[in-house]
């Protein structure tokens, strides 16, 4: 046996969710290893260059900002158990975002990282509304989100039964889908709270060169602590023996054993890693992929975009239709909805602004109708929704001079699709958000094998480094009583 | 090591992992989480960082005698002192 190696805790895969939980065990003294099998960290935060020119993926904005001093939020709990000062994270606050429905966008609701412009928008736009309105924000303050134990509940019914304005039902539904949500329709309550707060009570941020300085101050952490990471090699197997992982088959052939396992890769990703034998402590179903998958265009522009008119919006969350659809696509894109991102209209201080401009747009996309294509079709394809998406877009954007002037402005372009999410994450059917069933506790059918991240159930950038941490202190750290 | 070296030892420790709370009018005879944003986490922290850098270590227990200053320096202090510091 060539198991040279052994870890008080080996973790699987490298995104924010790995690398907080690394940083966590490595500063109290464990012998940690993350085995990444990409050559990049992040995961689905991640970083691309192409022509020289780097990309953001995942990240449109940091949710979850709230100012220096304002205590008690996941951003502040985040950086005190990683010890991490907010500076090194340098955030920059966004100027605004909007929700747009109707198929100009004729009603509008803009927010900003203060919560009193959303609710007098509420008022003035549904002065009907904004009674119920009030009551459900009590509610969503005082709600415990983060109980690992609290009794599934639908979220639009919760809602109802304060906003009576399906209008406005599905434009506070919008965002909070789009930005995490891994069920059709509606979501879970607790995970609704978790996500409203962190769009709306709390707010929308990113550093000056996006997601890669969050990843760099981790990264740096974890090698501080003494953490040890091997890139380019995933596990491809978890040898079990008496209902514990008791080895990892790496990529590359050889055997680790390690006293902790902590997977981050995903619930039915990690069940593929255990041959004949279901994930899952309490049911012996099958985890599920997620149906949920997503198209973005991504267009470089020569100018800033307030050059263009559009130097206010930051995130623009859109649906053209009476009804908001958030359901598996049943075109290759749904271009009904979406969520534009302009990365350059965060407030980046005086004279301070993005080398070029970015205009990014998300829609719902079909993993099943993306990934079988062959490759020439496939990417005509692109090419021909890239413009779809880009046209549905524009009719939520202050209105071009001519339909010329963005083409004109275009220096490069880019695109992925549900089948590019699943080549470089790993994540089943291209689902960002993963299984629509999150196991909160993070247990597994295995006594020393733990899920975090995505299928744990705490949602964005910030809940992903939450949930590393969560697992960390939960499973390994802590005094078992 | 006295009463108040055990003091500031504690508080080196919650300088560290709070540096938003301001610890430098902290009462003795008052409930730390009382006096700042501290939950479960940060004192699972205190208690981790007590053990990794003076070997010192809380059962779980134990944990109540944490609860102030002062009563960290009550239950801290033999402890410092049975490793000779």
């Amino acid at each position: 046996m060539n198991t040279a190696h052994h870890y008080d805790v080996a973790i699987i895969g490298a995104g924010m969710a790995g690398l907080a939980a690394g940083i966590r065990l490595a500063h109290f003294g464990k012998k940690v290893c993350i085995f990444e099998r990409h050559n990049a960290v992040g995961g689905l935060n991640s970083f691309y260059s192409i022509d020289g020119r780097k990309y953001d993926v995942g990240l449109h904005a940091m949710t979850n900002f709230v100012r220096p001093g304002v205590k008690g939020t996941p951003l502040g709990k985040l950086l005190r158990q990683l010890r991490i000062d907010r500076d090194e994270f340098a955030l920059c606050e966004q100027k605004r975002s909007r929700i747009a429905f109707g198929p100009r966008g004729e009603t509008s609701l803009t927010f900003t990282n203060d919560f009193t412009v959303f609710e007098s928008e509420v008022a003035a736009k549904f002065p009907s509304q904004i009674d119920g309105f009030r009551r459900l924000i009590a509610l969503i303050k005082t709600y415990d989100d983060v109980s690992l134990g609290a009794v599934p509940e639908s979220a639009r019914a919760v809602v109802r039964r304060h906003v009576t304005d399906p209008l406005l039902e599905d434009m506070l539904f919008c965002p909070v889908m789009y930005y995490g949500s891994a069920t059709e329709h509606d979501m879970e309550f607790g995970q609704f709270v978790i996500m409203f707060k962190a769009l709306f009570l709390e707010g929308f941020a990113r550093p000056f060169d996006g997601v890669r300085v969050i990843l760099r101050v981790l990264l740096e952490k974890y090698r501080e602590t003494g953490g040890e990471r091997r890139m380019k090699c995933g596990v491809q197997k978890i040898i079990s023996r008496e209902g514990r992982a008791s080895a990892l088959l790496l990529d590359d052939g050889s055997e680790v054993t390690a006293t902790h396992v902590i997977s981050t890769i995903g619930a039915p990703e990690t069940e593929r890693l255990l041959p004949g034998s279901s994930l899952s402590a309490l049911s012996s179903q099958p985890a599920p992929s997620g149906a949920l998958s997503y198209c973005e265009t991504i267009t470089v522009l020569d100018r800033q975009p307030a050059a263009l008119g559009w130097g206010e919006d930051t995130i623009v969350f859109f649906n053209d239709s009476e009804k908001f659809t958030y359901a598996a696509s049943e075109q290759q894109v749904d271009i009904r909805s979406g969520v534009i991102c302009l990365p350059n209209n965060f407030d980046f201080g005086p004279g301070r602004e993005l080398p070029e401009g970015l205009f990014r747009c998300t829609c719902l996309a079909s993993y099943d109708q993306w990934a079988p294509l062959p490759e020439d079709v496939y990417r005509a394809d692109k090419t021909r929704w890239y413009a779809d998406i880009q046209r549905s877009a524009l009719r939520f954007l202050p209105p071009l001079p001519s339909p010329a002037t963005l083409a004109a402005a275009t220096i490069a372009t880019d695109m992925f699709t549900p089948r590019t999410i699943t080549r470089f994450t790993g994540h089943a059917g291209g689902a960002i958000y993963g299984s629509p069933v999150k196991l909160r506790d993070g247990r597994t059918a295995l006594s020393n094998l733990y899920l975090a991240g995505t299928d744990q159930g705490f949602l964005g950038i910030v809940g992903a480094m939450l949930s590393g941490i969560s697992m960390a202190n939960f499973h390994v750290l802590q005094p078992k009583t | 090591m006295t009463k108040d070296e055990t003091k500031q030892a504690v508080l080196d420790i919650i300088a560290d992992i709070a540096p938003d709370e301001d610890i430098s009018n902290l009462k003795g005879d008052i409930r730390l989480r009382d006096q700042m944003q501290l939950d479960s986490m940060d004192f699972l922290d205190i208690v981790m960082e007590l053990r990794k850098r003076h070997n010192i270590e809380v059962p779980e227990a134990d944990y109540p005698n944490l609860a102030t200053l002062d009563s960290c320096a009550e239950y801290l202090t033999p402890k410092f002192a049975a490793l000779g510091k």
